[in-house]
């Protein structure tokens, strides 16, 4: 029976995956996704903060140039290690628009800590007429959001290659190797050099979107360091329990066996 | 009424409302056949995850939005601002999976081990009233984080009513709430994914009364003859569930802490957007199989009748399998067509994970006709024509040891 108790386990197991794997297709020319060792993969994975903090220098100075961040405030911006001035001096750069006053009148203020990341477009509308009639995705939860996660946003950000002979590109269309269809609207954001480091890491295209991949792994998931830090005291908290409860269990028993 | 009463105040109290006595004989002296396997575990881990999900549930909708317009940033502000609103809404998320996870194997553990037979149809029935309630539970509360699979999930399936003739949009329209999945299906879907639990809680009530009246089963399929054939529910079961509910733990946590978005679809991460139909809409993976016998028949009327027959023919299954024989270690064809109907459901659930087309068209057509063919030829024709082994005279009998059975029935309890 406990070979049975194992089987069952491992079809439930088999049919998760299949509904985990079996994705729609995308024509014979497969998308090309890379794989990489992230350090904040397996249960002791953690953020690594110099790259966190690299990556939203990029977000900071290219990536928010067209898409927004809805789910980010700049206080949370603390977590990955920047200092409150750090914080508010960089909220103060935005300009917000309050109120209204008590003459009824709305006004502009520096922005605050407390102040949701900076949007480059007020509304939908605004993003698409400034972007060819393509809309930029928000990119809090684009992690979570996309089939892959991590690599496929590493593989798209690195995946900007001529289009093969023959295929035909549609107008303000680009080619990329790891976007479905392969035509995707974004021209290449990053490049070597896009930025300049602040800590003198050379800035690679793929230096980049590994940082840039790190930082949108933890604006879409911020718990995950304490998530597996409690994650392994509470499975071994249980794994002994259980162990007890077996002993105790053989003991309760052993006058029916 | 003994040991507990002594107690002047629980005396007291017993004497004008026997509450005392009553959780005496029904949670520590409730006599439980001595060879129950791991198997009869899922049960109280059922019990388990309906308050778990009750508990985080509650504490979920403290925080929780049930507007259009705020309830998908309201799920990211309780992951990010509310402390260990990321836990609970992950033990939750999951939970929904677990939760199915172990009633499938509950009902499949009913199915080998024939508890759906006399004198237990009733709470077989109650079983199956318990499970369409999860399904509906389960559906409605996968549409309050309004992200892209809540909603489309919500427009298809509420779509299927619309499959009746003459009244069919009628009722479309009723259960939305309007035109179309909006503010007001949101608003309803919360009140009722709030309400349902609770009815829930009420029909396992019902469930355990019904369990507690004509004794659980066991794994021989025997009834009990005796005090020799059974032991107290506790210190045995209840030390043996507790193990059972260790070991759960450990898987169930695992996913939490680990894999918190593995059963769930990327596609939910998305704002819901009425304008923006995602390319593959697929339901949670629980409703798989049911899903793919919808989509196997052609036709829309057909195809919602058929999926859901296949869950209301369980209704008649006491009857279907009418051998007086219970548990399939006695029944050497019976348990074989087990293993095919339990690898004909992963089928369907496959089929019903991918895209209706090609080879999958066909095998789900298949996959959904054995299905029927199971419950409505096979088990009666089995039922009529197998020769089932003798069975043991007595849960003391063969537990002591002594006969063929015994040996057979050993290492089962070990397990």
């Amino acid at each position: 029976m406990r070979s049975t108790l194992i089987a069952a386990a491992a079809l439930v197991g088999v049919g998760a995956l299949g509904v985990w794997q079996f994705s729609p297709a995308f024509g014979a020319d497969e998308p090309s996704i890379k794989h990489l060792d992230w350090s904040f993969y397996g249960p002791f994975g953690t953020f690594d903060r110099a790259a966190l903090q690299r990556g939203f220098q990029v977000v900071n100075e290219v990536c928010s140039n067209c898409h927004s961040f809805k789910q980010l405030h700049y206080r949370d911006l603390e977590k990955i290690g920047l200092s409150e001035a750090q914080v508010a001096a960089l909220a103060a750069q935005t300009e917000v628009t309050d109120g209204p006053n008590d003459q009824g009148e709305m006004f502009k203020r520096p922005g605050k800590p407390s102040d949701p990341f900076k949007a480059p477009f007020p509304n939908e509308e605004a993003a698409r007429a400034a972007n060819n009639g393509a809309l930029p995705p928000d990119l809090s939860l684009i992690i979570k959001a996309r089939e892959g996660g991590p690599n496929y946003v590493y593989s798209i950000l690195t995946g900007f290659v001529k289009a093969p002979a023959g295929f035909h590109l549609s107008a303000g269309m680009n080619y990329n190797a790891a976007f479905p269809g392969h035509q995707i609207a974004m021209p290449q954001p990053l490049q070597n050099d896009s930025v300049t480091y602040t800590d003198g890491t050379k800035a690679s295209l793929d230096q980049e979107a590994h940082d840039v991949v790190t930082f949108l792994t933890w604006v879409a998931n911020p718990e995950l360091d304490e998530r597996h830090r409690l994650g392994v005291k509470v499975l071994i908290f249980l794994v002994i329990l259980t162990g007890l409860l077996y002993m105790v269990k053989r003991k309760v028993w052993r006058d029916v066996h | 009424m003994s040991e507990t009463a002594k107690h002047p105040v629980v005396k007291w109290i017993d004497q004008r409302l026997p509450i005392f006595s009553l959780l005496e004989h029904e949670m520590r002296e409730y006599p439980t056949p001595k060879n129950l396997n791991y198997w009869w575990n899922f049960g109280s881990l059922a019990g388990f995850m309906l308050i778990l999900m009750i508990v985080t549930g509650i504490i979920l909708a403290m925080q929780y939005q049930p507007n259009a317009l705020l309830a998908f940033d309201s799920v990211e502000r309780i992951m990010r601002d509310v402390n260990y609103g990321w836990l609970l809404r992950y033990l939750h998320m999951n939970g929904a999976s677990f939760f199915f996870i172990v009633v499938y194997i509950h009902i499949f553990r009913g199915l080998y081990y024939g508890s759906y037979k006399r004198p237990r149809e009733l709470l077989w029935w109650l079983g199956i009233v318990i499970l369409l309630l999860m399904m509906a539970t389960a559906f409605m509360g996968y549409v309050l984080p309004w992200g892209q699979m809540s909603f489309w999930g919500a427009t298809v399936i509420t779509n299927l009513f619309s499959a009746f003739p003459v009244v069919g949009q009628a009722i479309v329209h009723w259960l939305w709430g309007g035109f179309a999945v909006d503010n007001p299906t949101l608003n309803r879907f919360f009140s009722l994914h709030y309400l349902l639990p609770f009815v829930l809680l009420g029909v396992v009530f019902l469930h355990v009364w019904a369990l507690h009246t004509s004794k659980s089963n066991n794994p021989l399929g025997i009834d009990i003859k005796g005090p020799q054939d059974t032991i107290p529910f506790h210190p045995y079961y209840t030390v043996k569930d507790y193990f059972g509910l260790g070991v759960f733990l450990i898987v169930y946590l695992g996913f939490v802490f680990f894999a918190p978005n593995f059963f769930g679809e990327p596609d939910n991460y998305i704002l819901a957007n009425p304008l923006q139909t995602p390319p593959h809409i697929v339901p949670e993976w629980y409703f798989l199989p049911f899903y793919a016998i919808l989509r196997s028949i052609p036709d829309k009327l057909t195809g919602v009748l058929t999926m859901f027959a296949s869950i209301l023919i369980l209704f008649v299954l006491p009857w279907l399998d009418f051998s007086p024989v219970r548990s399939a270690r006695f029944r050497p064809v019976f348990k074989k067509v087990f293993w095919l109907i339990v690898i004909d459901v992963f089928v369907l659930g496959w089929v019903g994970a991918n895209p209706p087309e090609g080879s999958f068209i066909v095998i789900g057509r298949l996959a959904t006709a054995y299905y029927f063919l199971h419950w409505l030829v096979l088990l009666p024709l089995i039922a009529l024509f197998e020769r089932p082994n003798p069975l043991p005279a007595s849960i003391g009998e063969s537990v002591l040891g002594g006969g063929a059975a015994a040996a057979a029935a050993k290492p089962m309890e070990k397990a």
